[in-house]
């Protein structure tokens, strides 16, 4: 009973690894850009949160109504400002465009609040628990943000494949020159579509800040496991990465029930199994 | 039928060879002239230059952007605690095997992140870095999350003055930083260099017209990985302790060292050692401010990336058509009529 257990938990895991991998993956998709700061991105969403509850005094969920438009903003920013003037060279413009950012974001962030660990208080639905039969107990928290995951994809799934914008998207995701020579400005484009992925960012910057304490250097190793998900899951397929995301949450909660210090080495070792056995993920859809 | 000749120097690369070896010898010279501050501070500029350069020859000529070459420094400096402190090993010995286990390590990394392309690849030698890291916290003979120190005896065998030891260690800095160069430098004359320099331009180009890019690639990224690890087993003999945040340091190893890179010039070999001095006179002047600098040099990195991709010194190739260090081959006619560019 106590691995069924752990298998439901690490499967729970999955929806914040794929809440995480949900903007880069959309972001690679898009416009083929491997974003170094999505992890100090995730982070920084998390502090201005922070800074919504403690100005407005709202609660974490609340803080949302003001982080998201802002992310969405800022990600708009990002784009339009600096990394459109990016994509044009190769693969090393972007990598190092967003590095820098991603030092930036960083540095400013320890310089404005400190080394300290920060954590996002919702009261009682973080430790609530449903009791099933037989011992098994679930987390309300973790199946509440499994569901929010599971409902963005949808979401996006919808945006990609029902709407006018989403077919745009896929228009300049086949074929970026094609897509402008029939009119779309794929410069607005790239904009929204990260301003859009931002939004997804934030939202599991702030709900994994409620769950585990941040710090200004803590982006690093929430963009690893956001790209390893994005990897296990195939290039560009939206479920793949949920999938990607539960695989990744089975392999941790399996490392930790066997030595609670193997949780994030067991993530590694099964991505790097997957990439050796199946290079192109589980689901493909992209191709670079 | 005109006579031709392929020139490989042109007359300002040797005008300026025999000021770098002056140079050099001023530097080799430098522990009966200079104070071990100095010393130590040129030391670093050596190993951090090693480091540039090869790093530059991954990504710069082979397209292999490696952001977990922090991998082999950490294993390096890992190899020298462990065969010097568990083993007994000579230190020398121990620093000499220590860029070939490096070496052996990268063999099965290449396999998985091979399969990556592009920045996925980067991503994945961060991984990688990550996993030795975790490992290196885990296993107690390693010193598990704290680390290792070096024991005096262990210094002693370097030498039992302190100041014959810190220049011996500043002299085998300054002794693997040439090294590399002339690794590099050598590679990138040979056919081999040829090869590198098509990939450089053009992976698919160069494929069609016979340049086996796989074996190409996979020969830098072990070539890199052995130097690479050589280099972290002379930084940790320096710094007497590592950890597996020191050593598998992505800032430290990679991120300061792309900087010199991209700010110097990329895919040339003058380019690194104007960005590590440009880096270290940065570090000289900012350090003081410590997230401002750190942020400063991030804002750096952007500007010159957005502005002049190709660097500083790609900037100077573009206007004065200049090279120090050539590699490659231009084809002369006798009667002058100017030179073919390869």
């Amino acid at each position: 009973m106590d691995w069924i257990n752990i298998l439901i938990q690490g499967g729970l895991l999955g929806g914040f690894y794929a809440l995480f991998a949900i903007g880069l993956s959309m972001s690679f998709g898009i416009m083929r850009l491997v974003n170094i700061a999505h992890g100090d991105l995730i982070v920084l969403s998390a502090y201005v949160a922070l800074l919504a509850t403690w100005y407005t005094g709202f609660d974490p969920f609340l803080s949302l109504i003001i982080v998201l438009p802002i992310m969405f903003v800022l990600g708009y920013a990002l784009q339009r400002g600096l990394l459109n003037q990016t994509l044009a060279g190769g693969l090393l413009p972007p990598l190092l465009v967003t590095f820098g950012i991603s030092i930036i974001i960083q540095n400013g962030l320890l310089q404005a609040f400190g080394a300290y660990d920060h954590r996002l208080q919702e009261g009682q639905i973080e430790t609530a628990s449903l009791k099933f039969p037989g011992g098994l107990s679930v987390g309300v928290y973790p199946l509440v943000v499994f569901a929010v995951a599971t409902f963005a994809i949808a979401c996006l799934q919808l945006l990609f494949y029902r709407t006018r914008l989403g077919r745009a998207f896929r228009a300049v995701s086949d074929d970026a020159d094609t897509a402008e020579l029939m009119g779309i400005d794929n410069r607005k484009l790239y904009a929204v579509a990260l301003g859009i992925a931002m939004i997804f960012t934030a939202l599991a910057g702030v709900l994994f800040g409620i769950r585990t304490i941040f710090a200004p250097l803590s982006g690093p190793i929430r963009l690893i496991l956001a790209f390893e998900a994005v990897i296990i899951g195939g290039l560009g397929s939206l479920w793949g990465t949920l999938v990607g995301g539960v695989a990744l949450g089975l392999a941790q909660a399996i490392g930790a029930a066997l030595d609670p210090t193997w949780q994030i080495l067991a993530g590694h070792l099964a991505f790097l199994a997957i990439l050796i056995v199946r290079p192109s993920g589980l689901f493909p859809r992209t191709r670079d | 039928m005109q006579s031709v000749h392929v020139e490989r120097a042109t007359k300002t690369s040797r005008v300026f060879a025999v000021f770098a070896a002056l140079l050099l010898a001023a530097l080799v010279a430098m522990p009966w002239w200079g104070d071990a501050g100095d010393m130590r501070l040129v030391g670093e500029m050596a190993y951090y230059l090693a480091l540039a350069q090869l790093w530059n020859l991954l990504a710069g000529y082979a397209g292999l952007v490696s952001v977990g070459q922090q991998a082999y420094v950490g294993l390096g400096g890992y190899a020298l605690f462990y065969l010097t402190g568990e083993w007994n090993t000579n230190v020398y010995v121990a620093l000499l095997l220590a860029g070939p286990f490096a070496g052996l390590m990268s063999i099965p990394v290449s396999f998985a992140v091979f399969r990556l392309r592009g920045a996925y690849f980067a991503v994945g030698t961060w991984v990688v870095s990550e996993v030795f890291a975790l490992f290196a916290s885990l296993i107690a003979v390693l010193g598990a999350g704290s680390g290792l120190s070096l024991t005096p005896a262990i210094l002693r065998e370097v030498s039992s003055h302190r100041d014959v030891r810190d220049a011996i260690l500043y002299l085998l800095s300054l002794a693997i930083a040439v090294l590399v160069f002339a690794i590099v430098y050598v590679l990138l004359r040979s056919r081999h260099g040829l090869a590198l320099t098509a990939i450089r331009d053009s992976e698919p180009a160069s494929a069609s017209l016979g340049v086996n890019t796989f074996r190409t690639k996979f020969i830098v990224y072990i070539v890199t990985a052995a130097c690479t690890g050589l280099i972290g087993g002379l930084i940790f003999l320096q710094k007497l302790r590592i950890s597996p945040e020191a050593g598998f340091s992505i800032n430290d190893w990679t991120v300061v060292v792309i900087f010199m890179v991209v700010i110097g010039g990329i895919g040339t070999l003058e380019g690194p050692f104007i960005g590590m001095l440009i880096y270290f006179v940065l570090r000289e002047l900012l350090a003081d401010y410590g997230t401002i600098y750190l942020m400063l040099m991030g804002a750096i990195a952007i500007a010159v990336m957005l502005k002049a991709p190709f660097g500083l010194w790609g900037w100077v190739i573009q206007r004065y058509d200049l090279q120090l260090f050539p590699v490659g081959r231009r084809l002369m006619l006798a009667a002058s009529e100017g030179p073919f560019k390869d």
